[in-house]
């Protein structure tokens, strides 16, 4: 089995925002940049999906340790495919790092319109030999969740979104959505596109081996095809700072003056 | 001039409330464009009809005109149906605008709409105007970091908004309410349902609640969250329970309540954080609450900075004599 797992490589979580004098973007000097951390869940499943040639039994324990030789055994193949700037290379190492066989870098800047993205994913994706294309379920950046099931629909294949394990067999890829109020399950035909959310898949560490054997793994370069956007960022701001509050006292005797204060201040009891 | 559709939610033959901040929101867009609105949804040929009647309740929010969607092939869940008909139908209609409700189930659709209709789509949008005839849109970007205004060239427009924003108008109107049908022919093969399994607790999702309660670390041990589960009763049936990402990855609570970046941005009329200290990806998830409500021992954890009240104490004694007040309050 043969897996594509579409990256994104965002500023970290821990990052402080700023906005950049032009106003339409955000100051990108001095950012700490890491793949999307839903991404690296659907690195994981590509990897226990390919390791484990049929997911189930891979998947039942924890993650093995270290990605052990470095590269997924088995006869399946793990490819990294992304859509982003050059510096977006390390990120698709560190992937390499972890398992994957290779990867292919659409070189270019990917803005708000995932319809365009989409376009420029499928453009690498199409006529390819993965039986599934996986997807974070978003990118923590944008966060527009969108691509993946845009992609699914440019190639014309089933997608289920907000997947938290995958079990394929015989040509069927059982999906567990986490959605409102429990899990739903969906069958797919493949080849199919998941995106995949937090669940099963806790993401394995790169081992010194896999590290080393990556910078020999091939990581082909191209530039991404011209697609016009039709989202245009015309102003980014930082969020109005919340009015000063106050601390209405110390330990359970502040309850009533809380209680009083979210009802007749607030209004919202 | 071409309508604008507010896509409704539907679950169990009712209608999702957050339905009727659709609408609004497509009402206050119809008012800027001089159009009409018409509110939608997708239906098997069993249910639709009993669906168009309910759809008629959103004339109070200014539809003008509901159609229940007949597809062939629907049964719950299956969103690569929906998503074909109603693609469908805005190409048949030719709408200027459609306005999608940014839920689990929203999120799911909206994507596959616009891809077959070769059209961007903005979603979590918190404000909308018109600006020369053209959509302009406000939306958080890095969990509400910051914010963008986002101009969407050519129609229709695709949107979503973020459930709890949008206030809930009253803008009456004798409504058409009708069924049509649309071809739902044009997807993907091999896309089944299997199953549902609920999972424990309440069924309202975080990302809807008016109000939740989140716990942190500070909580000290899964077994703790009875009291948290006990405020959240007494508050009644639209709060929910949220975690912080400590607590997740610590196992203790499933990742669907997770507020912050790595998990789910809330934006609730009222937000408790039990024993959160406020790491920047957790406040950049729930920041945009109405009123934020901190509950901590330490006096200088960061969550203080985003609260509106706080009190500095043991989230032990402070919770359960919260819920005590809020139930006497209510008269239960």
């Amino acid at each position: 089995m043969n897996i594509t797992v579409c990256v994104k490589r965002v500023p970290d979580t821990e990052a402080r925002i700023r906005i950049s004098s032009g106003g339409a973007d955000i100051e990108r000097d001095g950012v700490k940049y890491v793949l999307s951390p839903y991404d690296e869940f659907a690195v994981e499943a590509a990897l226990q999906l390919v390791e484990g040639a049929g997911g189930g039994q891979a998947a039942a324990g924890p993650a093995p340790l270290a990605g052990g030789a470095g590269t997924a055994a088995g006869d399946g193949r793990v490819t990294l495919v992304s859509f982003g700037p050059e510096a977006t290379k390390e990120s698709l190492r560190a992937g390499l790092a972890l398992g994957a066989h290779r990867a292919v870098l659409l070189r270019g800047e990917p803005g708000m319109d995932g319809w365009a993205t989409a376009r420029v994913l499928a453009s690498e994706l199409e006529g390819g030999d993965a039986d599934l294309v996986l997807f974070g379920i978003k990118a923590v950046d944008d966060d527009q969740q969108q691509v993946g099931p845009m992609v699914a629909e440019l190639l014309g294949r089933p997608c289920a979104t907000s997947v938290a394990a995958i079990d394929v067999d015989g040509g069927v890829a059982t999906c567990r959505r986490a959605v409102e109020g429990g899990q739903e399950v969906v069958e797919l035909d493949l080849p199919a596109v998941v995106t995949v959310t937090k669940g099963r898949y806790e993401p394995r560490y790169a081992s010194l081996r896999g590290i080393m054997m990556a910078k020999r793994k091939p990581l082909v370069e191209k530039e991404a095809p011209a697609v016009e956007a039709g989202l245009v960022v015309e102003r980014l701001d930082l969020p109005p700072a919340r009015p000063e509050g106050r601390i209405v006292g110390e330990g359970a005797e502040a309850v009533p003056e809380l209680v009083r204060l979210l009802r007749e201040e607030a209004k919202v009891l | 001039m071409a309508d604008v559709l507010a896509v409704a939610e539907v679950t169990d033959g009712a209608l999702k409330s957050v339905s009727r901040e659709v609408v609004s929101a497509a009402r206050g867009i119809a008012d800027v464009l001089g159009c009409a609105v018409e509110a939608a949804v997708c239906a098997g040929s069993e249910e639709v009809g009993g669906v168009a009647e309910g759809l008629a309740a959103l004339a109070a929010q200014g539809a003008d005109r509901v159609a229940g969607i007949e597809a062939a092939g629907w049964e719950p869940g299956r969103v690569d149906v929906s998503a074909a008909a109603l693609a469908g139908h805005i190409r048949g209609r030719g709408h200027a605008v459609v306005v999608f409700a940014a839920t689990g189930p929203g999120r799911d659709l909206a994507p596959r709409v616009a891809a077959k209709l070769g059209r961007p789509l903005l979603t979590d949008v918190t404000g909308v105007e018109v600006d020369g005839g053209e959509i302009v849109a406000t939306r958080p970007v890095f969990a509400g970091k910051a914010l963008a205004r986002v101009r969407v060239k050519g129609t229709p427009a695709l949107l979503s908004i973020r459930p709890n924003v949008f206030a809930v108008e009253d803008s009456p109107r004798e409504v058409v309410s009708d069924v049509v049908s649309a071809d739902a022919a044009e997807r993907p093969d091999g896309y089944r349902v299997r199953g549902f399994e609920a999972s424990e607790g309440a069924a309202l999702d975080v990302s809807e609640a008016e109000i939740v309660v989140s716990g942190g670390r500070g909580m000290q041990d899964p077994s703790n969250w009875h009291v948290l589960a006990d405020l959240r009763d007494a508050l009644g049936e639209t709060a929910a329970l949220g975690a912080s990402r400590a607590v997740v990855d610590a196992g203790w609570r499933p990742h669907a309540e997770q507020v912050g970046q790595t998990g789910k941005t809330v934006t609730p009329k009222l937000y408790f954080a039990m024993a959160i200290s406020g790491a920047i990806q957790h406040l950049a998830g729930m920041r945009t609450s109405g009123v934020i409500v901190a509950v901590n021992r330490d006096a200088d954890a960061p969550i203080f900075g985003v609260a509106d009240y706080g009190i500095v104490g043991d989230v032990f004694q402070v919770a359960p004599r919260l819920a005590e007040a809020i139930r006497e309050l209510r008269g239960d």
